[in-house]
């Protein structure tokens, strides 16, 4: 066990750099088209991969606010939701990390996620009808199974693919978008343009295949084994997935494309179909709850 | 003669380095087994501390359970005075079991039940109490870790000439004795 967790974070660090890696080369590539269309192949080049390792070094420092952000979450005091409080405390101690702070999310829906970039920097989310919903056993699933995520790096190849991605999904479909209806004024339509915008449409699936990699199926399996060998009570993470899937609505306003992979549970409402399931990032919540059942 | 020599440095070296990195993960695994048996007396002293308080408030009503009463101030005076790990896990599944009794037997008083200063002491005891349970749980996989490192061959025989003895494991009550099967 112990072996394998120590393997998993060496993993997660390797792919850390991968994605960081993998960014600063696709920002590059594409700054060497526009480049080339400004008949200036190196110093597009130079620039964006410049900017790609800013933007970088920035968002590996401040990702973890940024996305607190995004999914409009806040920080929370002891008086006001003392069971998270003592959950969270309590099962660092079980995982031996130090402890989380302790933010929500006001919404309905029933989900949760950690981010960071490290053991010192985590944080756990949970929205507010997670706290109301659930029993005291079902909550410590869910703490154990986002604890986990944090215990084994999970959280920095997460945070990294979500602003990463987010940034790259929006610039290239920005890109996209101006190639197709740009004005075709004085500099006429380059022959590099039409090459340009379907570079840009193969690359967004290549993106979703980047979240599938960084966000494998396994890991959702993983963080539910580990965070039941945290509790030693499987059946407090099996009960509150069973509660968060009959949840009827599932949606949580804030989540977007970027940050969806973060979550316990897909935080969309539930759409079937060839493309969905392509970009699923979470593997279904009945073998999840049937692993943990077996346990 | 030379190339002989070579190979005869370069096993030495190896062999002095795996020694090295042997000795620093036992130390490593020391210095975490002996930081986590302080955050369960962190945790034991916070219950310590919750327990007069407890008393204190449940006093008046529960004129019928002095007996319960008394097990808990006498096994959190134990605790304080116990030496050895064994002793200690001892008074503390006692306490364990005398505060689980007390919140059972509280049910039967809808005014204490009712009462804000009971119900906050309640949800920190319960708190605590996990906490308890969570750092001996920690303690007693750090403290395996250990014993496992320094017992497997050739790491024992290393292990006997440095004295590293093995540890003592903090016994769970035999209420919570239960295992649980990890499988991906």
């Amino acid at each position: 066990m112990s072996q394998t967790m120590f393997q998993q974070i060496r993993g997660n660090k390797i792919k850390s750099i991968l994605i960081l890696f993998l960014f600063i080369i696709i920002i590059g590539f594409l700054g060497g088209f526009i480049g080339f269309i400004y008949n200036n192949v190196y110093i597009g080049l130079i620039l964006a991969i410049l900017a790609a390792i800013l933007y970088s070094l920035i968002m590996y420092f401040s990702g973890k606010s940024m996305i607190l952000t995004m999914t409009g979450a806040r920080q929370v005091t002891k008086q006001e939701y003392p069971h998270l409080y003592h959950a969270v405390e309590g099962l660092s101690i079980a995982a031996g990390i130090p402890t989380p702070k302790a933010y929500v999310i006001d919404d309905s829906a029933l989900n949760a996620f950690a981010t960071g970039r490290n053991h010192n920097d985590s944080i756990v989310v949970v929205t507010t009808g997670l706290l109301n919903k659930l029993n005291r056993q079902e909550l410590e699933g869910v703490i154990a199974h986002e604890l986990s995520h944090i215990k084994n790096y999970d959280i920095r190849v997460m945070m990294l693919t979500a602003v990463l991605v987010g940034i790259t999904v929006l610039l290239s479909d920005f890109l996209l978008r101006s190639v197709i209806y740009g004005r075709r004024d004085s500099k006429g339509s380059h022959p590099a343009l039409i090459i340009v915008g379907l570079v840009l449409a193969l690359l967004t699936p290549i993106i979703g295949e980047l979240i599938k990699l960084a966000v494998s199926r396994k890991r959702e399996y993983l963080a539910d084994a580990s965070g039941a060998s945290l509790t030693r009570y499987p059946e407090g993470l099996a009960s509150a997935l069973e509660k968060i899937s009959k949840d009827p609505d599932p949606l949580v306003d804030k989540a977007n494309k970027a940050t969806a992979h973060l979550f316990i549970s897909t935080p969309f409402r539930k759409r079937t179909g060839f493309v969905t399931n392509l970009f699923s990032t979470h593997p279904s919540i009945e073998v999840r709850i049937k692993k943990l059942r077996e346990m | 003669m030379v190339a002989v020599l070579a190979i005869v440095i370069v096993i030495l070296v190896i062999v002095i380095l795996a020694i090295i990195m042997l000795y620093n993960s036992i130390i490593r695994l020391n210095n975490e087994v002996e930081n986590s048996l302080s955050q369960i007396d962190v945790q034991l002293k916070r219950r310590n501390d919750l327990i007069p308080n407890l008393i204190e408030s449940v006093k008046g009503y529960m004129k019928h359970e002095k007996t319960v009463l008394e097990n808990i101030t006498k096994a959190r005076s134990a605790i304080m005075t116990s030496s050895n790990i064994n002793e200690k896990a001892k008074a503390s599944n006692q306490i364990s079991e005398a505060l689980k009794t007390i919140f059972a037997v509280s049910e039967n008083y809808p005014k204490l039940r009712a009462n804000e200063n009971f119900i906050q002491l309640q949800e920190e005891l319960t708190g605590t109490e996990n906490k308890v349970s969570y750092s001996r749980q920690h303690y007693n996989d750090v403290v395996m870790k250990f014993n496992n490192k320094i017992q497997v061959f050739p790491n024992n025989v290393f292990a006997n000439i440095l004295n590293f003895k093995e540890k003592e494991l903090f016994q769970a009550a035999e209420s919570e004795r239960k295992n649980i099967k990890v499988q991906f």
